[in-house]
């Protein structure tokens, strides 16, 4: 076992690259954890704004005036600023003025740790994303088959999750899972409120061991393993989904 | 005939970089400016007064060192995690950052002995918390600066979390919300803080400070000429008291570090 970090250690000393991650059981930990948090935050953030999308394409066809606005509102919003500016604006603008608990010395104590606000925060930005994506799908949904769901009996909503939304998201697959992959990749703008993400992680090893292309490397590598998953199981999931001669 | 132009090509390409480092104080001289890498958030070693200009006592030691080669000074703000990198890749002649003596960054660097000054690490912590100890810090998060050199050590060490942001207004910031029990940094920048109102009420700087570190001018590798020009400046600065006067122009009490090196440098003849 004791193979691996030997040969990288080796390699440090012959050639001068520096992979500290595989042989410093100290970095290799955090480069670890790293990762593991940003396949929660990834996780977690898709399942969320994925939720975001459906229900804000729903009420984009509101009856409710000031619904469909409120929602057009927030795509606007989310949209159209960089999404780093948005995680600072949830973890030092909205959570220095929301109430906060107290510890054991009577301080502040927050209910909303970093962690959580880098997930709303992506959450809500993808979430943007994806009722666009939703609406381009449903507007593609043939009109006669929405009139034939309502002669069945369906409700409006009813109609929505078992006929619609069904329907709209096989056509939204390919653009959904752009945004998706793009999601995972902006996580780590996590980075930037001490969120211990992958990209978190490697910068802390990088500037105690200077050894930036290196980790650099590890950090492409990852990253491309990790969006290689991805994209793999959104492509299991588009050919499960698909029905022969529809969408054409 | 190809293989000729190749070679000019490649000479014409690499020349430049052969120049700098041959004479590197000569082309500050001709270029008329000499560009230093200070930080711009690390009172009061470096920051930003009412103007937006960066003053401080490394801003006016690189205008000391700028007034001896007879150029204009021309400051660039850095933080710890990119300092090193600008340096590198030529875009400020020289750093005084704040940087510690570490043997990773002597290998990439130049360092410049002897080392300008000294500080030991330690943290800013509310008054509240009522923390007497190192030990009474395990398991609990600390924010810090990403990039700074002990970050690690204090984390194996006393069994903190370390919460890391870019530089050193977000961890202040976060300090106060409540996202970590103390702010780790170096001393000086934690005594430089204790001089604010803003701070000095709630809070306090209880610990002893551990891991006493000097802090290093860099220059880039090969740029001899630059580097013994500094040499003979740092020592000059220890032989007049210029470093232990600044320090108390600024409102901190002046270091062993500087004291001792001052004490002994003014008797030295050279």
């Amino acid at each position: 076992m004791d193979v691996i970090p030997a040969w990288f250690k080796d390699l440090y000393e012959t050639t001068g690259l520096n992979f500290t991650v595989f042989y410093d059981p100290y970095d290799w930990n955090r480069y670890v954890d790293g990762v593991r948090m940003t396949v929660v935050l990834t996780v977690s953030t898709i399942l969320a704004s994925l939720l975001i999308g459906a229900v804000g394409a729903l009420l984009q066809g509101a009856p409710s005036r000031i619904v469909r606005g409120a929602i057009n509102g927030f795509v606007v919003l989310f949209r159209n600023t960089p999404p780093l500016v948005q995680i600072f604006f949830f973890y030092f603008g909205i959570g220095a003025i929301l109430p906060a608990g107290q510890d054991q010395f009577g301080l502040r104590q927050p209910f909303i740790d970093n962690v959580d606000w880098a997930i709303i925060a992506l959450s809500l930005f993808a979430g943007a994303f994806n009722v666009e994506i939703f609406r381009s799908g449903i507007e593609a949904v043939p009109k006669t088959t929405v009139e034939a769901a309502e002669a069945l009996g369906y409700t409006r909503l009813k109609a929505y999750v078992y006929v619609i939304l069904p329907l709209a998201l096989r056509v939204c697959l390919p653009a959904l899972n752009n945004n998706l992959v793009n999601l995972l990749k902006t996580t780590t703008l996590a980075y930037a409120i001490a969120v211990p993400e992958t990209l978190y992680a490697v910068k802390q090893i990088w500037s105690e061991s200077q050894n930036v292309f290196e980790m650099m490397l590890v950090l492409f590598v990852t990253y491309g393993i990790l969006v290689g998953i991805l994209v793999w199981i959104m492509h299991r999931w588009e050919k499960s989904l698909h029905i022969p001669g529809y969408g054409r | 005939m190809r293989r000729s132009m190749i070679a000019l090509l490649l000479a014409g390409v690499l020349a430049p970089f052969a120049a700098q480092a041959a004479d590197g104080v000569d082309a500050i001289k001709q270029r008329g400016t000499l560009i230093v890498g200070v930080k711009a958030d690390y009172k009061p070693f470096g920051f930003r007064d009412p103007s937006g200009a960066v003053v401080g006592i490394e801003p006016d030691l690189a205008a000391d060192v700028a007034k001896r080669l007879g150029v204009k000074l021309e400051l660039v703000p850095v933080v710890s995690s990119n300092r090193i990198e600008f340096l590198q890749q030529g875009k400020v002649d020289m750093l005084i950052a704040t940087m510690s003596d570490k043997p990773e960054r002597r290998k990439v660097v130049q360092a410049i002995d002897p080392p300008y000054y000294s500080d030991f690490v330690n943290v800013l912590l509310p008054k509240k918390a009522g923390v007497k100890d190192w030990s009474e810090l395990k398991g609990k998060p600390l924010c810090a600066t990403s990039g700074a050199w002990y970050n690690k050590e204090i984390a194996q060490k006393y069994g903190v979390e370390i919460v890391a942001f870019d530089g050193s207004e977000k961890p202040l910031f976060a300090l106060k919300q409540g996202n970590c029990v103390g702010y780790v940094y170096d001393q000086t920048f934690v005594q430089g803080k204790l001089l604010d109102a803003e701070w000095s009420g709630d809070y306090e700087m209880p610990l002893k400070g551990v891991l006493d570190a000097p802090w290093i001018m860099a220059v880039a590798l090969g740029n001899d000429t630059l580097q013994k020009f500094l040499e003979d400046t740092t020592k000059d600065w220890m032989k007049t008291g210029f470093i232990v006067a600044e320090e108390k122009k600024y409102g901190i009490e002046p270091t062993d570090y500087s004291k001792g090196m001052h004490e002994k440098m003014k008797s030295a003849t050279n």
